[in-house]
């Protein structure tokens, strides 16, 4: 046996690490891939086991390096390490407790929201935050410090979460609460996984009496008019989003569908709701095929989508009720809708800007509509208060935009936009991003320095990284 | 990294001082690239096209590399790699025209030719791709020529040698293409520059600028083959159906 190890091969793991394997990665935008080593986790142990085997090995710092990667819905370069190694979560998927009275559940971080909506929502509670999709782990969650349609209400992820198990590769385990390690806390909460490997987490959960949303839809002409309904009327929301047309000029820049909700309640209800009306739909589900040909979605085809989508939403409607799958994740039910944007991929570009900025915020409309930038789903929301070194959100307008990659000029334009946003002492969303600038992001995050120095604390070697890290120069 | 939208933030030149290789970090400057390292035989040249560019704010260092010692190479790429962290792009620029006429006689003015063209870009292009496969990402620029596709009456010495690491990088790509590494291959007409100044201009002649673009497009999109002009992709194909007794007749 001791022979065994000794004579192992310099690529065959150690006995009783987990297997790994080489494979490509890249973000949900499906832009710069890279390859790494894969582990598979499925215990809590098998990370400190990764660790140890790839630290081991001694390869040079930048190969000898570790990043957790959840199901990979970020859409850009912040959950693959090029020629280093990546922890898949996903199989580290478990609850470890579920406290019905006081509404809280414990569980691995690989655990997705979707598998706690599933298991919770029958038993009256929903989670406290979720993206536009629920294919997301828990770990990817508190790493991006997730904020949803709530923001404005309920904060982001870190508002609710009560602390979290983490491990790092020149550490030991540990458990973080903000009120114990405010610094640590502060910096992993939207420290797109550089702190370390979060390995559980504990977190609120909110109560609802049923599994229905009850949503009210305007349409509103102008960006003026959204916004000034948004201002007025969001306090009388849990969930306030707009679907913004980037496309509109002149009189009708930034037109868009306001669609705002609360959990509706049981007498709310008829029909087949009334009679479960804790029960999961997750509605029709299709998906895309493997390949798409590029340039489906481009200016033409958007144009005409957004018209028709302006035109189809009713002037106003009170009251309807949906399910909480299609009132949250109407994309869900595309699986890999990422791919009907061909094989060059697609940006995502989220930025906000401070409340009073208003006119950097009708300033990117022109500059997007003056583009003739196609995104197809451009999302305007209002934020609360944010909190946290690198975690995004923060008291304004956050817009979100899904442009095609290959769409030219692309780079100059994002460019200006990222001038305009740090500027008014804005900034764009990490887990979104795959081309800022390391001066750009200084200029975002007045916090960044001393997030490094807590990063540095916590991994002094620098062996965690990510291609975001490298392209960023976060490490 | 490379960037999702196909920027890189720095490039190793082989043959650095050539005007391809000028052009084209220029253009990969232009495109938020900070950093270059340039290397070949003549550390003078090669420093004053790093004071240029260091003077536009780039990161440049300079290094010697003997493309036809192939021996040193894989120290050269040991040191450079281990040096700089991480490169994204390596682009093999270095090539000699050689003297055709003397070619065709002269044993050693032939294999002069093939050593530094394909010997050379060989070797280098090897070491470059286990580095690249090692980190994970990156991309590897092969230059090549319209004169690997057709031997030619005018200069087939030097077509032969392109023609030998033209297809090398193509196989190349295929091996490295489930590690994250792009192998692209440039296939550029006439270059108007330094190498082939004094020659007679042909059809499809191209500057040394035209072909720095077209490289940072393809380093942007993945490609694997890139003509430049764009149209020599359809000239070429059907110039290479013509028959053999037709084609020793043309003037080209």
């Amino acid at each position: 046996m001791i022979r065994r190890i000794l004579q192992r091969p310099a690529d065959a793991p150690l006995l009783g690490a987990p297997p790994y394997r080489r494979e490509i990665l890249s973000g949900w935008g499906g832009t710069p891939k890279s390859a790494a080593d894969v582990f598979r986790i499925r215990k809590t142990a098998d990370v400190r086991r990764a660790f140890d085997h790839h630290l081991e090995r001694e390869l040079p710092p930048e190969r000898g390096s570790f990043i957790a990667r959840g199901l990979g819905r970020s859409y850009g370069d912040s959950a693959q390490n090029a020629g280093g190694a990546v922890l898949a979560m996903a199989g580290l998927d478990g609850v470890l407790n579920i406290d019905l009275d006081a509404g809280t559940i414990r569980a691995e971080a690989g655990m997705t929201l979707d598998s706690i909506i599933r298991l919770v929502l029958p038993l009256g509670f929903f989670v406290p935050v979720t993206p536009g999709t629920r294919f997301v782990t828990v770990g990817g969650a508190l790493a991006s410090d997730i904020h949803g349609k709530n923001h404005h209400k309920d904060g982001s992820i870190q508002q609710h979460v009560l602390g979290f198990m983490m491990d790092a590769p020149q550490g030991v385990p540990v458990h973080v609460t903000r009120e114990e390690q405010p610094d640590l806390f502060a910096a992993t909460l939207g420290g797109m996984g550089l702190t370390g490997v979060i390995t559980s987490a504990t977190m609120r959960l909110v109560p609802v009496e049923t599994g229905y949303m009850r949503v009210d839809t305007e349409r509103a002409t102008n960006l003026d008019d959204v916004m000034e309904r948004m201002l007025n009327g969001d306090d009388g929301y849990r969930y306030s989003v707009a679907w913004t047309d980037s496309l509109a000029r002149g009189k009708s820049l930034g037109r868009s569908v306001l669609l705002r909700a609360n959990h509706a309640t049981r007498d709310e209800l008829d029909g087949a709701a009334e009679r479960s009306p804790l029960a999961f739909s997750e509605g029709f589900g299709a998906g895309v095929p493997a390949w798409v040909p590029g340039g489906l979605l481009r200016r033409s085809t958007m144009t005409a989508f957004n018209e028709a989508y302006f035109r189809r939403a009713p002037l106003e409607q009170r009251g309807r009720i949906e399910s909480i799958s299609a009132y949250f994740h109407p994309l869900d039910r595309l699986r890999n809708w990422n791919r009907i944007y061909g094989p060059r991929g697609l940006v995502q570009y989220q930025f906000v800007v401070p409340d009073g900025e208003e006119t950097a915020l009708r300033r990117t409309f022109e500059m997007l509509s003056g583009a003739g930038c196609p995104s197809f789903l451009t999302v305007l929301k209002r934020f609360g208060p944010g909190a946290g070194m690198l975690s995004f959100p923060a008291a304004g307008w956050t817009l979100a935009l899904d442009i095609p990659a290959g769409t030219k000029e692309l780079d100059g334009l994002l460019d200006r936009l990222d001038r305009v946003v740090a500027s008014v002492g804005g900034r764009v969303y990490l887990a979104k991003d795959s081309r800022l600038s390391p001066a750009m992001l200084a200029e975002m995050y007045p916090e960044l320095e001393r997030w490094k120095a807590v990063r540095a604390a916590m991994d002094p070697e620098g062996t965690l990284r990510s291609d975001l890290a490298r392209r960023l120069n976060l490490v | 990294m490379k960037d999702s939208l196909g920027r890189v933030q720095s490039i190793l030149v082989l043959g650095g001082d050539s005007d391809i290789a000028a052009a084209t970090v220029e253009a990969f400057r232009l495109r938020r690239t900070e950093k270059a390292i340039l290397a070949g035989r003549n550390l003078d040249r090669l420093e004053a096209r790093a004071t240029v560019l260091r003077e536009c704010g780039m990161t440049v260092e300079t290094a010697i590399f003997d493309a036809d010692d192939v021996d040193s190479h894989a120290q050269f790429f040991e040191e450079t790699f281990a040096r700089s962290g991480r490169i994204d792009v390596v682009l093999v620029a270095f090539g000699v025209l050689g003297d055709q006429e003397r070619g065709e006689r002269d044993a050693a003015t032939a294999v002069a030719v093939a050593r530094t063209n394909f010997l050379g870009a060989m070797s280098a292009a090897v070491n470059a791709g286990e580095k690249l496969r090692q980190q994970g990402q990156g991309s590897l620029v092969v230059l090549s020529s319209v004169a690997a596709q057709r031997p030619r009456r005018s200069n087939f010495v030097y077509g032969a040698s392109k023609a030998g690491i033209d297809a090398f990088a193509e196989g190349l790509a295929f091996a490295l293409k489930g590690e994250g590494v792009q192998v692209l291959t440039v296939r550029p007409g006439f270059v108007k520059t330094k190498m082939t100044e004094g020659m007679k201009k042909v059809p499809f002649s191209t500057t040394p600028e035209a072909v720095a673009t077209a490289i940072v497009q393809g380093v942007a999109k993945g490609d694997e083959l890139i003509w430049v002009p764009g149209l020599l992709r359809y000239v070429m194909l059907i110039l290479k159906l013509v028959p053999r007794p037709i084609f020793r007749r043309l003037p080209l």
